[in-house]
């Protein structure tokens, strides 16, 4: 472990936590563009992150210690999510701790903090949201998890780090497996992010919500948390994304000059990716909660079928 | 530049599986003929990028007749059909969509694991995608069983059809002409009949639904 993987490791987490909301910020605004609507400022997220900081927290009176500790745990493991996708550097001291699976499990347990704690109150939204947040990430998991096991295939390694390793390093061709993958996540991160054909993050209606009834019960300091947690888990899905099928541009050499040139790669990838959510977003309308695991078992498919096509014709592509 | 046109091979291999496993999911009868018309063009580029990559140029001959009778005249047919049987915007209730689509993983698996053996003795540079091919039937299949209306059910047939197109073109570069011609024909011919009988169906029970078949006799 070098000083400068630690820097590198250091840097990643602090990019991530201070972009994360300019990342939200900058689909809300694509969004706005192509929806021809005024938009809301790019540093809008900044703002309400603020304003939540300095209120006071309410908590209901019969709310347990978990519900407190919730909006904590989901924060670290989305920060720990971000901290082991390479998006600067793959001379990442944290990578060998958590590998893709891991990657997995880490969501995993942040989504049932989540969904303990919407039920904790018991207020009747709270188990609402819960209950479909579970439907969601029961779907969602396998669908990511083959999404990994494809590139895992490729790479021969489930670890992240040599997975942008060997797909970086590897001439540039057609690949239909890792096509279909893209889909597949595309379709699961929409899913896990909440964002539309499957929730949308810009309601309050009581029949559609999905991650707002999760998080009714919160304010203060802790909804900020978890604002906070939800864009990181958007930032980590687009890096995942671009980890998987767009992996040029990541440092892979041991010199700052090299993190310096990924700094710029990263900001138009994100800024592509973020264009491409709004973009999906607005082609798509909202469907219906009971749609929603036919859209997943589409993204499941899609992503097992990857796996397979890797596996037949894959002898014959190398 | 044998491995450019492999790995075209195997991307629209891919599309046809992926095109196959859409028409399996797909309600709305007209986005099946749309399906049914885009797995057409595929099969024609594959069917040239594979005579141009072995350069035999009856490969070519077949993909132009298949653009004319698959992208062009079939769906041209059935679009006729639909529009005098007035079932254009008809939606069939499908039992559990993800059921019918885990299904499928488990044929395409069986499938891949059928052509495994063949893949490695086949020296054919589309080699690899004889268990698509397979695939393809296979599902085609499953969506003829899924299906109780008759025109999803004729499109499920043509579906396979292409399939063991695409199966042949990809074990062998084709059959030999004569046969492939023969096998035009006989679509087309199949197409016409199938027509003729969905009015049939259609005048005797007032629907297009197959389960009315499953009675023998007037009770």
């Amino acid at each position: 472990m070098s000083a400068l993987g630690l820097a590198s490791q250091a840097l990643e987490i602090v990019a991530a936590l201070a972009a994360a909301p300019l990342l939200l910020g900058w689909v809300g605004q694509c969004r706005a563009w192509l929806q021809n609507r005024t938009a809301p400022g790019l540093l809008q997220p900044y703002r309400v992150l603020h304003k939540l900081f300095n209120k006071d927290s309410v908590l209901a009176a019969n709310a347990s210690p978990l519900f407190r500790t919730a909006p904590y745990v989901i924060f670290g493991c989305m920060t720990l999510a971000c901290g082991i996708v390479p998006t600067l550097s793959t001379d990442l001291p944290l990578s060998p701790a958590a590998d893709a699976i891991a990657l997995v499990g880490l969501f995993a347990l942040a989504r049932v903090f989540a969904a303990l704690a919407a039920m904790d109150v018991g207020t009747a939204f709270g188990s609402l949201g819960a209950r479909r947040e579970m439907l969601v990430g029961f779907l969602a998991e396998p669908a990511l998890l083959m999404v990994f096991f494809t590139a895992a295939l490729i790479s021969n390694s489930t670890s992240l780090t040599s997975i942008v390793r060997t797909l970086s390093a590897q001439e540039i061709g057609i690949q239909p497996s890792l096509a279909l993958a893209a889909v597949a996540l595309i379709m699961v991160a929409l899913a896990e992010n909440a964002r539309v054909p499957v929730d949308n993050p810009a309601t309050h209606l009581e029949l559609t919500m999905v991650h707002e009834a999760l998080i009714l019960e919160y304010s203060g300091r802790h909804l900020a948390l978890i604002e906070w947690a939800a864009a990181l888990k958007l930032f980590a899905y687009a890096c995942i994304g671009m980890a998987l099928f767009a992996p040029w541009g990541v440092a892979h050499a041991q010199s700052p000059a090299a993190l310096l040139t990924a700094a710029p790669v990263l900001v138009a990838k994100l800024a592509a990716t973020g264009f491409l959510l709004a973009l999906l977003e607005t082609l798509s309308a909202k469907m219906r909660i009971f749609r929603v695991p036919e859209f997943l078992g589409m993204a499941f498919m899609l992503a097992v079928i990857a796996m397979l096509v890797r596996l037949l014709l894959g002898a014959g592509a190398q | 530049m044998t491995g450019l046109m492999q790995q075209f091979v195997n991307l629209f291999a891919a599309l046809l599986l992926l095109l196959a496993f859409a028409m399996l999911a797909q309600r709305r009868i007209l986005s099946l003929i749309h399906l049914y018309t885009l797995q057409g063009v595929v099969l024609v580029a594959a069917t040239a990028v594979m005579g141009y990559a072995t350069r035999q140029p009856h490969l070519y001959v077949s993909a132009g007749m298949t653009l004319a009778l698959k992208v062009l005249l079939i769906p041209w047919l059935l679009h006729r059909v639909i529009n005098r049987l007035n079932v254009r915007w008809d939606i069939e209730m499908l039992i559990n969509v993800p059921t019918t689509l885990i299904a499928g993983i488990v044929l395409v698996i069986f499938a891949f694991y059928l052509a495994a053996p063949i893949a490695d003795l086949a020296a054919s540079i589309a080699r690899g995608t004889l268990g698509i091919a397979l695939a393809c039937v296979l599902l085609s299949f499953m969506m003829m069983i899924t299906r109780s209306k008759a025109v999803p059910q004729v499109i499920g047939f043509l579906a396979m059809e292409n399939g063991l197109f695409f199966a042949a073109t990809a074990a062998t570069y084709g059959m030999p002409m004569v046969v492939e011609l023969g096998i035009a024909l006989d679509v087309l011919v199949g197409i016409l009949i199938l027509g003729v009988f969905l009015f049939q169906i259609r005048e005797q029970f007032d629907s297009l639904d197959i389960r009315h078949l499953e009675k023998l006799k007037d009770d």
